[in-house]
């Protein structure tokens, strides 16, 4: 079975580059089965939600201070 | 009011905003700050805001208040850093590479001997973003996190995801193998993720302990 170190790298770089079938099924497996790489694997969205976020925040006026 | 003399009123406002020292002392230093944290370099920092100024009062009309020109003052800034980002060529030197931590002794923390998440580090769920994304004490424990990372994880990250340029072009423009990018973007996602939970998650959403 993947370990969590490779299943965290595939699902980083699933924001860079669209992964094979061979691994969307191997980290999919893994994930069913790790509740911390579940978590992980919706904060990949979350962190790209924040810093888009925060990116466009400071194009903003008025917020902060 | 006419058209052209409304014209004339906010080009005369934005050119008085311009000439208010305290005014562009406060928005010259949000910008560096912002700029040198993707920069990482004060000098391109400072040329990239001084480029973005000079290029907002050449262009001093239509602007009918602080809000908007700040927003457009900022919108400037980040196509300035865009371009320094593209163009500039090997922006971190392979010495600061050397110096970033063994990737065993850092993930180490992280992860056990197989590579499976330590006890205390596995992840929490973090629930429903929206909420906080409004709150100022989000974004100072986010800027703190993001102040925290190794130079170079820190600025590929927000090479990618602040000016969302693609892996290949960060590639290019700090001489990194594609390989090398993904490893630093995976230390960045890592760190980042294990300091805003340490730090907002799992402090009940408030900690003034933080820098």
């Amino acid at each position: 079975m993947m370990n969590c170190r490779n299943a965290t790298r595939l699902m980083s770089e699933a924001q860079e580059r669209p992964l094979s079938t061979t691994e969307r099924m191997s980290l999919k497996l893994h994930v069913i089965m790790c509740s911390g790489c579940h978590n992980f694997k919706d904060q990949m969205g979350t962190l790209r939600l924040m810093a888009r976020a925060y990116a466009k925040r400071k194009n903003e006026p008025m917020n902060e201070k | 009011m006419t058209a052209n003399q409304d014209h004339k009123e906010n080009t005369r406002q934005t050119e008085n905003l311009l000439a208010d020292a305290a005014f562009l002392e406060d928005i010259r230093r949000q910008m560096i700050k912002f700029a040198t944290l993707q920069l990482g370099d004060g000098h391109l920092a400072e040329d990239a805001v001084q480029e973005a100024l000079i290029g907002a009062l050449k262009n001093a009309s239509s602007f009918g208040g602080r809000a908007a020109l700040k927003t457009w003052i900022f919108a400037i800034l980040k196509n300035k850093i865009a371009d320094t980002l593209r163009h500039k060529q090997r922006v971190v030197n392979a010495s600061s590479l050397l110096r970033e931590e063994d990737e065993d002794e850092e993930l180490s923390e992280l992860f056990d001997r197989k590579g499976f998440w330590q006890q205390d580090e596995r992840p929490v769920a973090w629930g429903n973003p929206e909420a906080f994304l409004r709150e100022t004490h989000f974004w100072r424990v986010f800027e703190a996190c993001l102040e925290r990372l190794p130079p170079k994880q820190a600025r590929v990250f927000m090479m990618r995801e602040f000016i969302e340029l693609d892996a290949d072009e960060i590639c290019v423009a700090v001489d990194l193998t594609t390989s090398n990018l993904h490893v630093l973007l995976h230390r960045s996602r890592l760190r980042l993720r294990e300091c805003i939970e340490n730090n907002w998650y799992l402090q009940g959403e408030r900690n003034d302990e933080l820098p």
